[in-house]
């Protein structure tokens, strides 16, 4: 056990020169600083998926190792996206205003400035006023950190008032679920201060740079294989240590975690903040790309995608993650997008536009019913890492998950 | 006759109308009398033309009147009679009013046709109304009473109280009854007797008594100075700076009434510098530094003390302009008596509506649980007896509402469609329900997370299926019209049929689930598998056989529901995905494994829902995130519901 961290992880090593190799890759193929040949639109498409696979590796680690089935996490990957927009459309938006009151004579004041701003910001939804909750827009040193403390205090908030009650199981799935549809709804009102159902929008152009897309979708490219690539790096350190070993002892059995007298509530609490913080980020990353968020983006489905992205990819692993939400995601747009080729049938023409999502749910149950551990599992066969045969006897509740290792060693 | 026409053709030329009158009969008469006022056709001279005809007295007057409005008075050149006209061979058929004989045939040339414009004929309507009110057929006497209280007015007020008297129909009495007490509260001369008739309407529930006594509360906003001027109905006084006031609204008021001058905005300060920039300065001001308010009005006062721009009005001088006046609402209506009656009959009348409100509110409330039952009693079936998260089962829903709809495609008639529509629903949904249970439940019963996750493929899947077979626009289910309309108690209590329906389809739904539950040998077999599936093995029972035949049931049940929900919601893919998360709410509220909890849960979400929105009427969207943050609350303080099951029963 006195092996170095890496030693003991050799997986994270070869995630994060595959990575870089990738990032390099695109790079030199870009158009931004490269040769042209993988398009700005598509650059965008791959730093979005990369904050997918962040998003995703943080759902593996809330289900993944601590069993807490979150059908909720979308809802902090939005927030963390609405609190950089709220900066990002602030600032674009004075830009704007002071360009055009500077035509006037006479310097403007302050005041006029913020009225200008209220007026072009709110003004789809009929006011002029800045809600409370816009405070701090006007700094992104702030903004920045309400990225991961609005997010977060939320998931405190929530996970203590939830697991303090001992829910637990398909229960917390519903509660999460639910939380998610009331801040969704919430957001949808016109009145809540985020603009209603137009969300923010014109999120792609940074304020103050001149720079264009293609440069600029670099930038975030980067910024997310980056974001990524530590978001891994702190995953696998938290599921290594003790800490890692207790939450997986909570997810196998959480009554026997209680009685060696560890705290299962503080152990699962910090785990879901952290992940709600992790997923905040990867949203603060993935809607400068996306360039609009509106509170469509956080209804209950699209944390459902999340964990359909996690069990295609393999739960209890976090490469396995990253790969069902990279191979996923990607399917997924090049079938929606019209790009897959139609098939004849004779008698029947299958649309994969019409037919992708029925494709995807028929083959999530088949992965759930014949293939629990996922894509990831696949590197169980050319690895050594088999399933001790264990005669039959039921090791848990989870049997998708790769506890049998930690059994052997 | 005939010597009549020979001699008014002979005195053509001399003074005709005094002959006319002397052998005219009386109506006749009358109407020569107004020859002037009636061929001017004018709205504002008419009137006494009309009150003449009709209140002659004459049992020809009716006749006169409808004439003339339907445009069938005409006018003979020769001598100046009127007569009623009818198109006839060779010409126009003249029927003399008096006797009602046709006097001949005129040719078109020698006769004028009176044409009253619309304002008349509206005068002329009015009064009518006094023949109609006393016309023998009941429903023209009932036409004019809705005529009148669509349109109340001063004048109708006579006729109508003459008209009571010789009422024989009892409903119309009462009717009449009714509306000469509104139109006495609205428009009679004497204030005790408009008192008295406020004393009689109050704690009337009807719209039309409000929409009476609305009028009488109004106020308008008036602003004097000194004092308020005497014989005043003043309703309040108000104070500057209030909450019914702002002291910017009154001193606009000042200014609107020119007893003010204009306050200087902020824009007319920076419209009035931008206008005197003189070398980069105005009024000895940089122009770089008006960048703010407070510079801005020093140059400004600088400006005006040249006299370059009307003076600034500073706040201290817009306060003692204030002082100096008073505001206050007053009512359009001068007699306090009257205005005061009102208030109390409108706040007798408020009581009385608000109670029935709650009462009304209470049906809402009361329908929206019993949906909200019935989408989760299937759930309450797989998921609260069998333990098993079914996503799927709002698709469930879908499909049977679908159902519903393709077999109204296939028989038109609606009542028998729906007959048939219940069973066959019940039918396609328990097929589906078995397959998937068979097919992949039976894989995941240890692996309940996973099940979750399953069933949400299926439930994606089959969301898309029916996408690709009816369309994404809404298809419409329709209920049989026996079911439309609604059950109205008054005029603020109502329900409509089909959510009376509903609720008793959701009754009907329990007592079915209670009967198989308790008193079948599949409901005794579903208990033992669910308690000890090994221990109900060995017992000789199939546990499989017994899981499916389960799930089946509740899916079937689902699909009824998709029925009922789709009669009065549009049927759309997302039908079922709409009612998921609530009915897995209405069963973990209520308690699961209980179907009294889930009865509870139903109605603790659909009241609570209910009086949300009431509480916030506007925002339909607020009041649905209140109550999911209130059921998270809710889940601290009882984790397993309403309804909890103890002992062995609770399982882990």
């Amino acid at each position: 056990m006195n092996r170095s961290f890496v030693a003991r992880n050799p997986s994270v090593l070869i995630f994060l020169a595959l990575l870089a190799l990738f990032t390099l890759g695109v790079t030199i193929l870009s158009e931004g600083f490269g040769v042209g040949i993988v398009s700005t639109s598509f650059v965008k498409t791959l730093g979005k998926t990369l904050c997918l696979c962040l998003v995703a590796v943080a759902m593996d680690l809330i289900w993944g190792y601590a069993g807490i089935l979150s059908l909720g996490h979308f809802a902090f990957f939005g927030l963390g996206g609405y609190m950089i927009g709220m900066w990002l459309m602030y600032e674009r938006t004075r830009l704007i205003v002071v360009d055009a009151l500077a035509q006037g004579q006479i310097p403007p004041t302050p005041q006029e400035v913020v009225d200008g701003i209220g007026n072009q910001i709110f003004g789809v939804v009929g006011s002029s006023d800045f809600p409370v909750i816009w405070s701090f827009a006007d700094s992104l040193t702030l903004q920045l950190a309400m990225v991961v403390l609005v997010p977060g205090l939320l998931a405190l908030v929530f996970g203590w008032l939830a697991f303090r009650s001992r829910v637990t199981g398909v229960y917390l799935s519903i509660l999460t679920q639910a939380m998610t549809l009331a801040l969704a709804l919430y957001l949808f009102q016109n009145d809540s201060g985020l603009r209603g159902n137009n969300g923010l929008s014109g999120l792609q152009n940074l304020p103050g740079v001149s720079a264009s897309q293609d440069v600029v979708s670099m930038w975030f490219f980067w910024g997310s294989a980056l974001a990524l690539g530590l978001g891994y790096l702190l995953a696998a350190w938290v599921v290594s240590g003790k800490f890692g070993s207790v939450i997986r002892g909570i997810r196998d059995n959480e009554a026997r975690v209680r009685f060696l007298g560890y705290s299962v509530e503080a152990y699962k609490l910090a785990m879901f903040t952290l992940t709600a913080c992790i997923a905040a980020i990867a949203g603060a990353l993935y809607y400068p790309q996306a360039g609009i968020i509106n509170p469509a983006e956080i209804a209950p489905i699209a944390s459902i995608y999340l964990a359909v992205w996690v069990a295609i990819g393999g739960r209890g692993r976090l490469y396995g993650a990253v790969i069902g939400a990279a191979v996923v995601s990607l399917l997924s747009t090049w079938f929606t997008g019209g790009q897959a080729p139609d098939v004849p049938l004779g008698f029947y023409t299958i649309k994969w536009v019409d037919w992708w999502l029925v494709l995807l749910g028929l083959s999530f149950v088949g992965v759930t019913l014949f293939a629990p551990q996922g894509i990831g599992g696949l590197f169980d066969l050319i690895s050594d890492r088999l399933r001790p045969d264990r005669h039959g006897a039921d090791l848990g509740p989870d049997q998708g998950s790769l506890r049998e290792k930690e059994a052997q060693q | 006759m005939t010597r009549l026409i020979a001699a008014t053709l002979a005195l053509m030329l001399t003074c005709v109308s005094a002959f006319a009158q002397d052998a005219a009969g009386p109506i006749q008469q009358v109407l020569q009398e107004h020859r002037d006022t009636i061929l001017k056709s004018s709205r504002t001279t008419i009137g006494p033309a009309i009150d003449a005809v009709a209140d002659s007295g004459l049992p020809q007057a009716q006749a006169v009147l409808e004439a003339w409005s339907d445009k069938d008075m005409w006018l003979r050149e020769a001598d100046g009679l009127f007569f009623r006209a009818e198109k006839a061979e060779g010409g126009y058929a003249l029927t003399d009013f008096d006797s009602g004989e046709v006097v001949g045939v005129v040719d078109k040339d020698a006769l004028d046709q009176i044409k009253p414009n619309s304002g008349i004929r509206a005068l002329i309507g009015t009064a009518l109304v006094q023949f109609q009110l006393k016309d023998p057929d009941p429903k023209r006497r009932k036409d004019a009473l809705t005529s009148i209280s669509r349109d109340p007015d001063q004048a109708l007020l006579k006729p109508l109280r003459n008209s009571i008297e010789m009422e024989t129909d009892a409903t119309l009495k009462a009717q009449k009854l009714r509306l000469e007490r509104l139109l006495t509260i609205g428009y009679d001369a004497d204030p005790d007797a408009r008192v008295q008739a406020m004393a009689d309407m109050s704690g009337d529930l009807g719209v039309d008594v409000r929409a009476t006594l609305n009028p009488l509360v109004a106020t308008r906003r008036a602003v004097a100075q000194g004092g308020v001027p005497e014989g005043t109905n003043v309703a309040a006084i108000l104070t500057p700076g209030s909450d019914a006031l702002s002291k910017v609204a009154a001193y606009d008021m000042l200014v609107s009434a020119d007893l003010a001058p204009p306050r200087v905005t902020d824009a007319a300060i920076r419209a009035a510098l931008e206008a005197n920039i003189t070398d980069g300065r105005v009024g000895g001001v940089a122009v770089q530094q008006l960048n703010s308010d407070a510079a801005r009005r020093a140059a400004y006062i600088t400006l005006a003390e040249a006299g370059t721009v009307p003076p600034f009005i500073s706040e201290d001088e817009v306060q003692a302009t204030l002082d100096g006046f008073t505001f206050y609402d007053a009512y359009f209506d001068p007699s306090s008596q009257v205005t005061d009656a009102a208030n109390d009959a409108l706040n007798a009348i408020k009581l009385k509506v608000g109670m029935n409100q709650a009462a009304d509110l209470t049906l809402d409330a009361l329908s929206l649980a019993s949906i909200y039952f019935l989408a989760a009693i299937g759930l309450a079936i797989t998921f609260g007896v069998m333990g098993v998260i079914n996503m799927a089962h709002g698709e469930f829903i879908m499909m049977g509402a679908y159902t519903g709809y393709v077999v109204q495609q296939i028989i038109p008639n609606h009542t028998v469609s729906i007959i048939v529509a219940i069973p066959l629903a019940f039918a396609v949904t328990f097929a589906a329900g078995v397959a998937m249970e068979r097919l992949v439940i039976r894989w995941l019963y240890n692996r309940p997370l996973e099940t979750l996750l399953a069933t949400f493929g299926i439930s994606i899947a089959l969301q898309q299926l029916a996408k690709n077979i009816f369309g994404t626009q809404a298809r419409p289910l329709t209920s049989p019209a026996w079911l439309d309309g609604a059950l109205t108690l008054n005029d603020v209590v109502s329900i409509s049929y089909i959510r009376i329906a509903i609720f008793f389809l959701a009754l009907f739904f329990l007592a079915v689930f209670l009967f198989i539950m308790k008193r079948t040998r599949l409901g005794l077999e579903t208990r033992a598998v669910t308690q000890n599936p090994r221990m109900a093995a060995s017992m000789g029972i199939n546990p499989g056989r017994v899981n499916m035949l389960t799930f089946g049931l509740g899916s079937g049940i689902a699909g009824v529901a998709g029925v009922a929900i789709g009669l009065f919601a549009k049927v759309t893919s997302e039908l079922g995905s709409d009612y998921i998360v609530q009915s897995f709410m209405t069963v973990v509220v209520g308690g699961v494994g209980n179907i009294w909890g889930t009865l509870a849960g139903a109605a603790m979400i659909g009241f609570l829902q209910k009086g949300i929105e009431w509480g916030n009427p506007s925002n339909t969207l607020a009041a649905q995130t209140y109550m999911i943050v209130f059921i998270i609350i809710f889940i601290q303080f009882r984790p397993r519901g309403i309804i909890a099951l103890k002992g062995r029963a609770a399982g882990d």
